[in-house]
């Protein structure tokens, strides 16, 4: 059962929403208003996308030098 | 067979189940601690000081499939204790109302809503956005933001293990991911004007 929202509502509580931190049925109505409005689906989109490159840079080759300090690390454990 | 090797992973000698998992996860973990400290010896001695101090006590941990977010958090409480050690106060960091900043959003900077026609200026920011770009922003965030969005962004911990990890309250968790995020999207809204890779609709106006 969702009821309508408007848009002001969702950019309210998108980053929530893609946190996945709202309870069941106010996500159930963002995700309705999504299917049906352009805007904020784009919207929802850009921030995806953005937080996707923020994960990203968490990433990073770690150097030979630190591998293989834990390797000798571990040895001694 | 891959049954009995994933019981052996869940209760097998635990030596060799770190250090297979620390294998796997020491690119993740370099990365978050090189973008904690910042600075690539810092980030090394961190990792090597947080996984001693994950192999001391990996006999507490209950449930093997947890050991990521596990050894993440001791990696998160390792920094916060090297910084106690450095700075007096570290996690004193207040969040001040400030609503027009915590409402700054780079789509909004970017978005026109009637220029379809000529393309989708915020994919193109986005396309035009280098990891570079990221990590500068990033990097300019204060401590306390700055640990939060990456606990919550790049480790997708949710907001009651951000804030058991750090030890704050659920509203400190919220309020300094809010402003971190915004502080984050604006760094990114500033550099990409300098950049000249985006076009404010407003003619280049910075709220």
């Amino acid at each position: 059962m969702t009821r309508d929202i408007r848009c002001e509502d969702v950019i309210e509580k998108l980053l929530e929403f893609l946190d996945r931190e709202l309870d069941p049925q106010t996500e159930a109505e963002l995700a309705h208003h999504m299917e049906h409005c352009r805007a904020c689906f784009t919207r929802a989109e850009f921030e995806r996308q953005l937080r996707s490159k923020v994960a990203d840079v968490g990433q990073s080759e770690a150097p030979d030098r630190l591998r293989l300090r834990m390797r000798a690390l571990m040895e001694r454990f | 067979m891959p049954e009995p090797r994933r019981v052996s992973s869940a209760t097998g000698c635990p030596k060799r189940y770190f250090a297979a998992e620390v294998e796997r996860l020491l690119d993740r973990l370099y990365g978050t601690a090189l973008r904690m400290t910042r600075d690539s010896n810092d980030a090394e001695d961190l990792v090597a000081e947080a996984l001693t101090k994950a192999w001391a006590k990996f006999d507490t941990l209950q449930d093997r499939r947890s050991f990521e977010k596990w050894v993440f958090r001791i990696l998160v409480n390792t920094y916060i204790s090297g910084l106690r050690r450095r700075q007096a106060r570290p996690e004193e960091q207040g969040v001040e109302d400030d609503d027009a900043l915590d409402r700054f959003s780079l789509f909004e900077q970017v978005h026109q809503p009637f220029l379809l026609w000529w393309g989708n200026p915020e994919q193109q920011l986005l396309d035009k956005l280098l990891r570079e770009d990221i990590e500068r922003a990033l990097d300019a965030l204060p401590d306390g933001f700055r640990m939060v969005v990456i606990m919550v962004e790049v480790w997708g911990l949710s907001y009651a293990e951000a804030a058991e990890t750090l030890n704050v309250p659920l509203g400190t968790v919220r309020s300094r991911l809010n402003r971190g995020r915004a502080l984050l999207q604006r760094a990114l809204w500033r550099q990409a004007s300098q950049l000249g890779i985006a076009a404010s609709p407003s003619g280049g106006g910075d709220k």
